[in-house]
C-alpha cells in the first residue's frame, strides 16, 4: 500500500475490525490451596507455605479443596453456565521449573463450567468454559536486568504453587479495547459480589491474557496473536490498540499476521514476540488418576443457587432506579468492594432524614477517598454514622462545610457525629428570634453600610449584602443556620 | 501393519526424547528405536480387539466427590525442605538460566 | 515364628521385642552380604524401637497387634528423615520429610521396621535386577531372581529377615516375587491401602500389600494397614467398616464356594508345565475341601499385557517428571536449567526406567493418544467387563502367578518384552482393581517354590482369603 498516513487512517477506521477474545485467570480466595491444606496467603516469606503435596514430593496426593467446588458452582450462577453432571481433572505435561510436578493439574476436556455469557453494556460476550486448575511457583531471575533470557540463575519460592486457580475463557466476542476492559471491569465486578476472588491484579490474583486479531469486516476471522503480561486495565486497553495497528500495517504491507505468544511491554508501549519455539508444545493431557470425577449434588446445587448475591449488573439497574443517580455514580459505589452494601445500609438507617442521593454523595466522595487512604474495607466501617451524619446536614443543625470535618473525625475516631457536634459546640443556631435579633444588631452597628446598599448599583449591592452577612456570621460565631440567615437578612434590608 | 519393530523412527525417538527431557546418547537412541519398536508391535495388539463404542476407564474405583475441608494444616519446615535442595539461595531453590517459556 | 506367634509372645510378655529384634538382625548379619535384600538396614533405629515396645509391656499397656513384629518396607514407601531411593540414582541420598500412611499404620500397631528393601528402580522390572544398587537374590537358589519389582521386600520374608514386608503391586509386583521365593504376597482391592507416601509409578495401578510366610499372617498384616485415608482420594472409604474381616473367617473352608481357574492365565503358551499342574493341583485340593471347581475363560485378560504397558509407562512417564533436579535428589550441571534437567535425567534413570518413560511419552503424543492410550483404556473396560461376567458365576478365581519359577539372574535383561511376560498372569487384575494373591503350592524339580494365584472381585479379600488358607492347608500333602 502506498497511501499517505491520513488516508491510511481513515481507510482503517473503515474496513478493519478488532476481534478480541480474553482468557483470564483468578486466583480464588479460598483459605487453603486447591490440593492441599497449605495456607492460600499472598505475600509470606518464600518456601513457608509448602508441603509434600504442593511441593511434588515423591508420594504425595492431590485431594480437592470442597470449597473450590462451591465456588465454582457460583461462578457457573454468575455467568450462567452449564454445569455437566461430572467433570474431571488432566494432567498438562510441561518441564518448568515453576511447576513442582512438571505437570500442571487442570481441566481439559470436561470441565466444571461450560458455555456461559456477560453482559456488557448490553452487547452479550459469549463465555466459552470456565475451568479449575493449579496455579504455579514464582521465580525470580537474576542478573541480565531480571529478563528471564538474560538472567544468570533464577531463584523459584512454591509458595503459590497450587493455589486454586480458575480460568475464563470468552468467546472472541468483542471488538473494542474499550469493551474488552469493560468486559474485564464487569467480570471483577462480579468475581468479588460473589465472593470467590479478591481480584487483585497487582497482586496477580486476576491475570489477563488477550486473544486478538483483525479483520476486514464479513471477513473471516484472522490470525490472531496471544498476549501476556498484561498487568493492569490501561495496559490492556494499550496493549490491544497497539495489536489492532500493527496487525493492519502488517496486513497492509501485505504480510502475513503470525500466530504466536507477544508479551506486553509497559515501559515501551509495545508487544513484543516470544521466544520462537524448536517445536510445537505437546501436552500429552490425560486423565489426573489421583483424583475421582467432580459430581455436583443436587443439594449443593440448590443450596449455592439459593446463596447467590444479587450481581451488580442488576444491583446497578436497582439502585438507578430506585436512588435516581446517575450511571457513574452507580459504578463508583460498584467497584469498590462492599461500598455499595455501606450506602444501602445507610439509606435505611437515614430513615426519611435525607435522600439516598445524598448518603451517595457522601459515600463515592468522603468515605471513598477515606477508603482509599487508609486501605479499609467500607465493610469495616459503620454506615449508621453516615446516615446521622446526612440527617444532620439535613434538618441544619450543621452545614455542609462542617459536616466534611465532622464524617473525617467519625471515620477515624469511630465516633457518632452528634456526640462530635455536641463536643464541638457546633450545632447551627436555627432559631429564628435569636438569629433575626442578631441581624438586627448588626444593621443598626452598620448603618453607613446599609445606607451605601440602598442607593447602589448591582455591584455595589452585592458587595455590601456580602459584608453584612458576614458580620452577621461573626456575631454568630459561624453557627448561625446559613438558609435562615440569608433569608432574615434579606427580608430587613427589603422592608428598610 | 507395519514391519515388525518398525513403528517409530529414530527421529520420532530423538523427539519424544526432547519431551520427555531425556539428554540421550546417540547409542542410547538407537538402541531404544529398536526396543521400543518392538514393545509397540506387542502393544499394538490392543488394537487387535474391537473397542468401539466401548467407554475408556481411567480409574478402577468408582469414587466421585472426594473432598477436604478448606481447613489449613501445618506446613513443612522450610530448613528441611531447603536441606535436600541440589542448590539454594535466599531461601529459595536455585536453578540455571531458563531458556523456554512459561506456557 | 510367625508374625502372629511373634506377636502374641511379645503381647504377653512372654518373650522381648529387643531378642526377637536381634534375632532377626543377626539373620541379616549372616546372609544380607550374598542376598542383597535390603537397601537399607535400620539395626539401631530397630532395637531402640523394640525397647520401647518391652518397655510398653512392661507398663502393661498393649503396644497394638504387630507388638514387636519386624517388618521390612519396600524402598518405595516414604520414611521422614531415613533415605528413600526406590532404588535410583536419581533419589539417591533423598530424606523425605513425612512418612507414608502405611508407615504410620504399622509403627502405631507396634510393628520394629528393620530395613528398606531393595525393588527394581521405580518398582519397573520383574527381577529386582534394574536396582541401582545391584540385584537382590533369591535365598532358595542365590544365582536366581527373586522376582520383581518387590524383590527384596520378597526375599527378605523368605529368608526371615523379618516376619513380614510390604510391596507395592503395579502389575504383579508382589504375588509375582512371593510365588519365586515361596511367600504368600498379597495385592489388595485398588483403594483399599492409602497409597499416601508411595512413590508413584503408575497411580491407577499401584497397590500395596504384604508379603507373609502365612494366609494368616498377611491377613493380619492387611488388617493393620488397610482403612480410609483422607489424604489419598482413591481411598475406599468403607474399608474395613463395611467389608468381612479375612482374619475372622480363615479356618471358615471352602465347602460350597464355586471356584473358576481362568485359562488365559492357566494354559496360555509360556506358562510352565508345573506351574499349570501345580494349579490344577491346588483346584482339586479345593474340590477335596468341598468347593465346586470348573475352567472358565475370561477372553480379553490375554490383552492386559499389551493394554498395561501402555497404561503403566503413560502414567509413569507422567509421575516420574518431578524428578529434575530442582528439589530434591541428583543434579546434573548444564548450563541452561533445560540442559541441566535433561542431564540429570538422563544420568539418574537407569535404562528400563528411561524405555519406559519413552514408551509412555510416546503413547500420550499428538497422534498416537487415541491408537495407542485411549484404545489402552477401552480394553481396560472390557477386561473389567469379563471378570464381572466371570465373577457372576464363581466366587473366586484361580489362575498362575508367574509362567515360571524363579529364573537366572541375567536370563531375561538383554530382551525387555521376555521380561514384560513375567507379568502376564498378573496385571488384569490391577486393570481391573480387583484383589489378587499368591499362595505358595508346590516346588519344581529342582525344588524351587511355585505359587498360586487366587483372584476375587473387588472388596472380596475375606473370601480371597479363605481359598488361600485352604490351599496354604492342603499344599503338605499336594508337594
Ligand atoms: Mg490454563
Ligand atoms: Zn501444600
Amino acid at each position: 500500500m502506498t497511501d499517505t498516513t491520513d488516508t491510511a487512517d481513515a481507510s482503517r477506521t473503515d474496513q478493519w475490525e478488532t476481534v478480541v477474545g480474553l482468557e483470564v485467570h483468578v486466583e480464588l480466595a479460598t483459605v487453603t490451596k486447591l490440593f492441599c491444606a497449605c495456607p492460600n496467603l499472598f505475600g509470606a516469606e518464600p518456601n513457608t507455605n509448602i508441603c509434600p503435596v504442593c511441593l511434588g514430593l515423591p508420594g504425595s496426593l492431590p485431594v480437592l479443596n470442597e470449597r473450590v467446588v462451591e465456588f465454582a458452582l457460583r461462578v457457573g450462577e454468575a455467568f450462567h453456565f452449564d454445569v455437566p453432571e461430572r467433570s474431571i481433572f488432566h494432567r498438562k505435561n510441561y518441564f518448568y521449573p515453576d511447576m513442582p510436578k512438571d505437570f500442571q493439574t487442570t481441566q481439559y476436556d470436561e470441565p466444571i463450567c461450560l458455555a456461559g455469557w456477560l453482559d456488557v453494556d448490553g452487547v452479550r460476550v459469549g463465555i466459552t468454559r470456565a475451568h479449575l486448575e493449579e496455579d504455579t511457583g514464582k521465580s525470580v531471575h537474576l542478573g541480565g536486568g531480571g529478563r528471564i533470557h538474560d538472567a544468570s540463575h533464577s531463584l523459584v519460592d512454591y509458595n503459590r504453587a497450587g493455589v486454586p486457580l480458575m480460568e475464563i475463557v470468552s468467546e472472541p466476542d468483542m471488538r473494542s479495547s474499550e469493551q474488552a476492559r469493560r468486559y474485564v471491569e464487569e467480570l471483577r465486578a462480579t468475581l468479588l459480589a460473589i465472593g470467590v476472588s479478591d481480584v487483585k491484579m497487582e497482586e496477580g490474583s486476576l491475570r489477563v491474557d488477550a486473544n486478538i486479531s483483525v479483520r476486514h469486516y464479513g471477513d473471516e476471522f484472522g490470525t490472531r496473536a496471544e498476549i501476556k503480561n498484561v498487568n493492569s486495565l490501561r495496559s490492556l486497553a494499550r496493549a490491544i490498540d497497539y495489536e489492532h495497528d500493527r496487525q493492519i500495517e502488517m496486513l497492509e504491507r501485505g504480510e502475513r499476521v503470525k500466530q504466536e505468544t507477544r508479551h506486553w511491554d509497559e515501559e515501551a508501549g509495545c508487544t513484543r514476540p516470544g521466544r520462537s519455539k524448536e517445536e510445537p508444545d505437546d501436552y500429552r493431557y490425560f486423565p489426573e488418576p489421583d483424583l475421582v470425577p467432580i459430581a455436583p449434588s443436587a443439594e449443593l446445587r440448590a443450596h449455592v443457587r439459593a446463596s447467590m448475591p444479587e450481581l451488580p449488573a442488576a444491583q446497578r439497574t436497582r439502585l438507578i432506579d430506585e436512588w435516581g443517580i446517575n450511571d457513574h455514580e452507580a459504578g463508583v459505589l460498584l467497584s469498590t468492594p462492599g461500598l455499595a452494601e455501606y450506602a444501602e445500609t445507610a439509606v435505611v438507617a437515614l430513615d426519611g432524614g435525607g435522600t439516598p442521593k445524598d448518603v451517595v454523595n457522601w459515600a463515592t466522595n468522603d468515605v471513598l477517598s477515606y477508603v482509599n487512604e487508609t486501605g479499609l474495607s467500607p465493610a469495616l466501617l459503620a454506615p449508621e454514622m453516615l446516615a446521622e451524619l446526612v440527617r444532620l446536614v439535613g434538618d441544619g443543625t450543621i452545614s455542609r462545610n462542617q459536616a466534611r470535618d465532622v464524617l473525617a473525625e467519625s471515620l477515624r475516631e469511630e465516633k457518632w457525629p452528634k456526640a462530635i457536634v455536641s463536643e464541638r459546640g457546633l450545632a447551627q443556631v436555627s432559631d429564628e428570634g435569636a438569629l433575626g435579633a442578631a441581624v438586627d444588631d448588626v444593621l443598626a452597628q452598620n448603618a453607613d453600610a446599609v445606607e451605601e446598599w440602598r442607593s447602589g448599583d448591582d455591584k455595589v449591592k452585592k458587595k455590601k449584602r456580602g459584608f453584612l452577612m458576614g458580620e452577621c456570621m461573626k456575631a454568630l460565631k459561624g453557627q448561625g443556620n446559613p438558609q435562615l440567615l440569608n433569608r432574615l437578612l434579606d427580608e430587613r434590608l427589603a422592608r428598610g | 501393519m507395519s514391519e515388525p519393530g518398525a513403528r517409530i523412527t529414530r527421529a520420532e525417538v530423538t523427539h519424544v526424547a526432547r519431551l520427555a527431557r531425556l539428554a540421550l546418547t546417540d547409542d542410547e537412541a538407537d538402541s531404544l528405536t529398536r526396543e521400543l519398536g518392538v514393545i509397540l508391535d506387542n502393544a499394538a495388539r490392543v488394537s487387535a480387539l474391537d473397542t468401539a463404542g466401548v467407554p475408556p476407564t481411567a480409574h478402577p474405583v468408582p469414587l466421585v466427590n472426594v473432598l477436604r475441608a478448606d481447613v489449613p494444616k501445618p506446613c513443612l519446615d522450610r530448613d528441611e525442605v531447603l536441606s535436600q535442595a541440589p542448590a539454594v539461595e535466599d531461601g529459595r531453590f536455585l536453578v540455571p538460566r531458563i531458556l523456554g517459556e512459561e506456557p | 515364628m510367625n508374625a502372629t506367634e511373634l506377636a502374641a509372645a511379645v503381647r504377653s510378655g512372654e518373650r522381648s521385642a529387643v531378642e526377637v529384634v536381634e534375632e532377626h538382625l543377626s539373620r541379616i548379619d549372616a546372609r544380607e552380604g550374598e542376598l542383597h535384600a535390603f537397601n537399607l538396614v535400620m539395626a539401631d533405629d530397630a532395637r531402640a524401637a523394640a525397647a520401647q515396645i518391652d518397655a510398653a509391656v512392661a507398663r502393661g499397656e498393649d503396644p497394638g497387634p504387630l507388638a514387636g513384629v519386624p517388618v521390612a518396607l519396600k524402598d518405595n514407601m516414604c520414611t521422614r528423615g531415613l533415605p528413600t531411593t526406590c532404588s535410583s540414582k536419581i533419589l539417591d541420598g533423598w530424606k523425605p520429610p513425612y512418612d507414608a500412611t502405611v508407615v504410620t499404620r504399622l509403627r502405631d500397631a507396634g510393628a520394629v521396621f528393620v530395613g528398606k528393601t531393595n525393588l527394581d528402580e521405580f518398582a519397573m522390572g520383574s527381577s529386582t535386577e534394574n536396582s541401582a544398587f545391584g540385584p537382590t537374590r533369591n535365598p532358595h537358589d542365590p544365582s536366581r531372581v527373586p522376582g520383581g519389582s518387590s524383590g527384596g521386600s520378597a526375599a527378605a520374608v523368605a529368608a526371615d529377615f523379618a516376619a513380614l514386608s510390604l510391596g507395592s503391586d503395579t502389575g504383579g509386583s508382589i504375588r509375582q516375587p512371593a510365588a519365586l521365593c515361596g511367600v504368600v504376597g498379597v495385592k489388595p482391592t485398588y483403594g483399599a491401602v492409602s497409597r499416601y507416601g508411595l512413590i508413584a509409578f503408575a497411580s491407577s495401578l499401584d497397590q500395596i500389600g504384604p508379603f507373609a510366610t502365612t494366609v494368616a499372617d498377611a491377613a493380619l498384616a492387611l488388617e493393620v494397614i488397610w482403612g480410609h485415608d483422607p489424604l489419598d482420594s482413591t481411598s475406599i472409604g468403607s474399608v474395613p467398616s463395611a467389608i468381612e474381616s479375612p482374619l475372622a473367617v480363615l479356618d471358615r473352608g471352602v465347602e460350597g464356594l464355586r471356584v473358576g481357574i481362568v485359562d488365559e492365565i492357566t494354559l496360555a503358551e509360556g506358562i510352565a508345565p508345573e506351574v499349570r499342574a501345580a494349579v490344577e493341583a491346588a483346584g482339586l485340593a479345593l474340590e477335596s475341601a468341598g468347593a465346586s471347581v470348573e475352567h472358565v475363560s475370561v477372553p480379553s485378560a490375554e490383552y492386559g499385557l499389551s493394554a498395561y504397558y501402555l497404561i503403566a509407562p503413560a502414567e509413569a512417564s507422567s509421575n516420574l517428571a518431578r524428578y529434575d533436579g530442582v528439589r530434591y535428589g541428583l543434579r546434573v550441571d548444564g548450563e541452561t536449567v533445560e540442559q541441566m534437567n535433561a542431564a540429570t535425567r538422563d544420568c539418574g534413570f537407569g535404562a528400563e526406567v528411561k524405555r519406559r518413560i519413552m514408551l509412555g511419552t510416546y503413547a500420550l503424543s499428538t497422534g498416537y493418544y487415541d491408537a495407542y492410550y485411549g484404545t489402552a483404556q477401552r480394553v481396560r473396560t472390557l477386561i473389567i467387563r469379563d471378570f464381572e461376567r466371570a465373577y457372576e458365576r464363581f466366587d473366586v478365581l484361580l489362575g498362575a502367578t508367574s509362567p515360571t519359577v524363579a529364573f537366572e539372574l541375567g536370563a531375561r535383561t538383554a530382551d525387555p518384552l521376555a521380561m514384560y511376560l513375567s507379568d502376564v498372569c498378573t496385571v488384569p487384575s490391577n486393570l481391573s482393581g480387583d484383589p489378587a494373591m499368591s499362595v505358595p503350592f508346590g516346588a519344581d524339580a529342582a525344588g524351587l517354590p511355585i505359587g498360586v494365584q487366587v483372584l476375587a472381585p473387588a472388596l472380596q479379600e475375606a473370601t480371597m482369603f479363605r481359598v488361600a488358607a485352604a490351599i496354604e492347608a492342603a499344599k503338605g500333602s499336594a508337594s
